[in-house]
């Protein structure tokens, strides 16, 4: 693994994130040093209130940090605005949410379409990556069914399908197994691992449950704004 | 961008249809609304105008009483005489022709039909100053007049409603207590603005006096039609006419007329004036409704932002900018009503149409209340659908995806 870090992907130095001001303030993250390299697959831990999601939030450049330093590749995240902010989500980052998040009445293909369309890309490669994305997380005759027709687990495979459509080199995934059974956990958890194998897709996953967080590679718990611990996980036991 | 945005609002829309129908039924009613009164008002103007113009364009009306109006004159003034009539033609200058009027109501009977109509006796010379012409048969002529011949012409509403498709021509018909023979048909005038002008029964001035109301005073003639001649200037005819008529009624320089003048294009101006406030009134309300319409669409819009916070959460979670988040959202509104607009354009036709049908008036079509009713709806669209747009752009994304 130690190859990896020699060129980190993301680079948090300091990081800290304040909210509300003066008697009201409250540091919700209090330093954070950490470094993930290309292709990881991180599990964040912690209990509620630990600062995980705030971490999450700006991991994923839909929040700034009040101090400190965010570097994805080599962009300052914290200088950039919110423009710049929405373009680095647009075409390098995914999302992956624990309610799926997918637009009601509208059919698989177009939920994948979506981010594709702010990309400006042509009619037809849109819906060719679109397809091929549903086919490789195994939906591939689901297209015109709405979410309404899916089942959870299939719902979330739609997201993942829209979250790797535009090719992201970095995935974060937000209890994405919260509102899924045992059964289909399996199946979600392991196509993660997959993506994260074959395409090399860095992936950051927040999660409370031990057994999901067993499929990262290392896990780094949070807890009162500060990393606890950052350990890796003998992935071998998959 | 703009045909991104455009996409993705027209997604939005089909993906909803029952709530975009909903929030552009206002601006639908409201463009219908505005274009059928403006386009039915000025099918009136123009109808009410064709109808003075049959009258002919160098006719003056003599009438006695100071207003102008359909009701006869006030108790205590006097009616012209028959002398009034021929002086104004001797004496005046630019007069070409002059017919003195007697006009009363009759009951009116042929066979088991009867109605009450008014009946005009007059002298031949009604029939070119009021722009008459024959349908059938024959008008009369001096001959009738100096005899007091029982003879009359009739317009096209009594003939329909005595004769329905007989043919009314040597036939005898009851008039009050006489009877007389119909020896000419009169071609329609039509009705519009100034009520039916067919619904009329002309007979010899002489016939008049002496068969139906009795010549009991020379002071009976409740109308005098003049024609100008050609090239006369009819504001200078008019003062002449008041000035000649003050001189005969013997009215001192304190006293006001008793009697007015008037020419037809007066009568067109009096009626188009009021079509034209009343059309402009009623385009008013309706372009209330229109606003009425757009603070629907600024309602509708502004919950559903409300409703769609979690969606707008989404588009900004993977990299939709809050400038393409504004964009779609004023692209909906104005999309959809710009689609109220034209559904409203096209609804107005067909009522237009079936309307001016209804209540014969021309259908005017007119590009230019279309225009502006079809840009006012769309510039509702931009004006209304700016403040929810904004609010659906200032959404943090991180509070919006929470959002339940």
């Amino acid at each position: 693994m130690s190859v990896f870090y020699s060129t980190p992907l993301i680079s948090l130095r300091g990081l800290t994130k304040t909210y509300g001001r003066g008697d009201a303030a409250f540091q919700a993250l209090r330093g954070i040093d950490l470094s993930i390299a290309p292709g990881e697959f991180v599990a964040v831990m912690g209990p509620s209130g630990s600062g995980k999601s705030t971490l999450m939030n700006l991991l994923g450049c839909l929040d700034t940090p009040t101090t400190g330093s965010y570097r994805f590749r080599d962009i300052e995240v914290g200088s950039l605005d919110g423009d710049g902010r929405a373009l680095l989500r647009r075409y390098a980052l995914g999302f992956i949410f624990q309610g799926f998040n997918l637009l009601a009445r509208t059919s698989a293909l177009e939920n994948v379409e979506l981010p594709l369309l702010y990309s400006g890309i042509s009619r037809r490669e849109r819906q060719a990556r679109a397809t091929a994305a549903l086919a490789s997380v195994g939906l591939p005759d689901k297209l015109a069914n709405t979410p309404a027709e899916l089942s959870g687990g299939q719902q979330q495979r739609v997201a993942i399908a829209r979250a790797i459509a535009t090719n992201p080199t970095t995935l974060f995934a937000d209890e994405p197994t919260g509102n899924l059974d045992s059964h289909t956990t399996r199946e979600v958890m392991q196509l993660l691992v997959e993506l994260n194998r074959t395409r090399g897709i860095t992936i950051l996953m927040v999660t409370h449950d031990d057994a999901v967080a067993r499929y990262a590679q290392r896990v780094i718990r949070v807890t009162d704004g500060l990393i606890a611990s950052d350990l890796a996980t003998d992935a071998s036991d998959l | 961008m703009i045909f991104n945005a455009l996409l993705i609002a027209l997604r939005e829309i089909r993906r909803n249809l029952t709530r975009a129908f909903l929030t552009v039924l206002g601006i639908i009613i409201g463009v219908a609304a505005v274009i059928t009164m403006v386009t039915l008002g000025q099918g009136t103007t123009s109808a009410v105008k064709a109808q003075i113009a049959s009258l002919g364009s160098n006719l003056v009306m003599l009438r006695p009483g100071v207003a102008f109006g359909p009701m006869g004159p006030p108790s205590g003034i006097a009616n012209f005489s028959e002398l009034d009539a021929t002086l104004l033609a001797e004496q005046v200058p630019g007069i070409a022709a002059v017919a003195p009027i007697r006009g009363s109501g009759f009951a009116t009977i042929y066979q088991h039909n009867a109605r009450t109509t008014q009946v005009t006796g007059t002298t031949p010379a009604y029939f070119t100053i009021n722009k008459w012409s024959l349908a059938d048969g024959r008008f009369f002529g001096d001959a009738d007049q100096r005899s007091g011949a029982a003879v009359c012409v009739i317009g096209s509403t009594v003939r329909k409603e005595l004769f329905g498709t007989a043919d009314p021509l040597g036939q005898k018909i009851r008039l009050g207590t006489a009877s007389f023979e119909v020896v000419g048909l009169l071609v329609s005038k039509g009705q519009a603005g100034m009520g039916d002008q067919d619904d009329t029964i002309v007979v010899p001035l002489s016939s008049m006096q002496r068969r139906l109301v009795g010549h009991t005073t020379l002071h009976d003639i409740t109308q005098i039609s003049i024609s100008a001649q050609d090239g006369t200037d009819s504001t200078a005819l008019i003062a002449s006419i008041t000035a000649f008529m003050r001189a005969r009624r013997h009215l001192s320089a304190s006293q006001d007329n008793d009697f007015n003048v008037f020419d037809t294009r007066q009568i067109a101006e009096t009626l188009s004036s009021s079509t034209r406030m009343m059309t402009t009134l009623l385009a008013a309300v309706a372009g209330v409704s229109l606003l009425v319409g757009g603070i629907g669409i600024m309602n509708i819009m502004l919950v559903s932002v409300t409703e769609r916070t979690r969606e707008i959460g989404i588009r900004l979670s993977i990299g939709a900018t809050a400038h393409e988040v504004l964009l779609q959202f004023l692209v909906e509104a104005i999309t959809l009503s710009c689609i109220g607009g034209l559904v409203g354009l096209v609804l107005a036709g067909g009522f237009c149409w079936a309307l001016a049908r209804l209540i014969s008036v021309p259908f005017l079509f007119n590009v230019q209340i279309n225009v502006i009713a079809f840009a006012f709806s769309a510039a509702v669209g931009v004006l209304f659908g700016f403040a929810p747009a904004r609010r659906a752009a200032r959404l943090d994304p991180i509070d919006a995806l929470r959002h339940e």
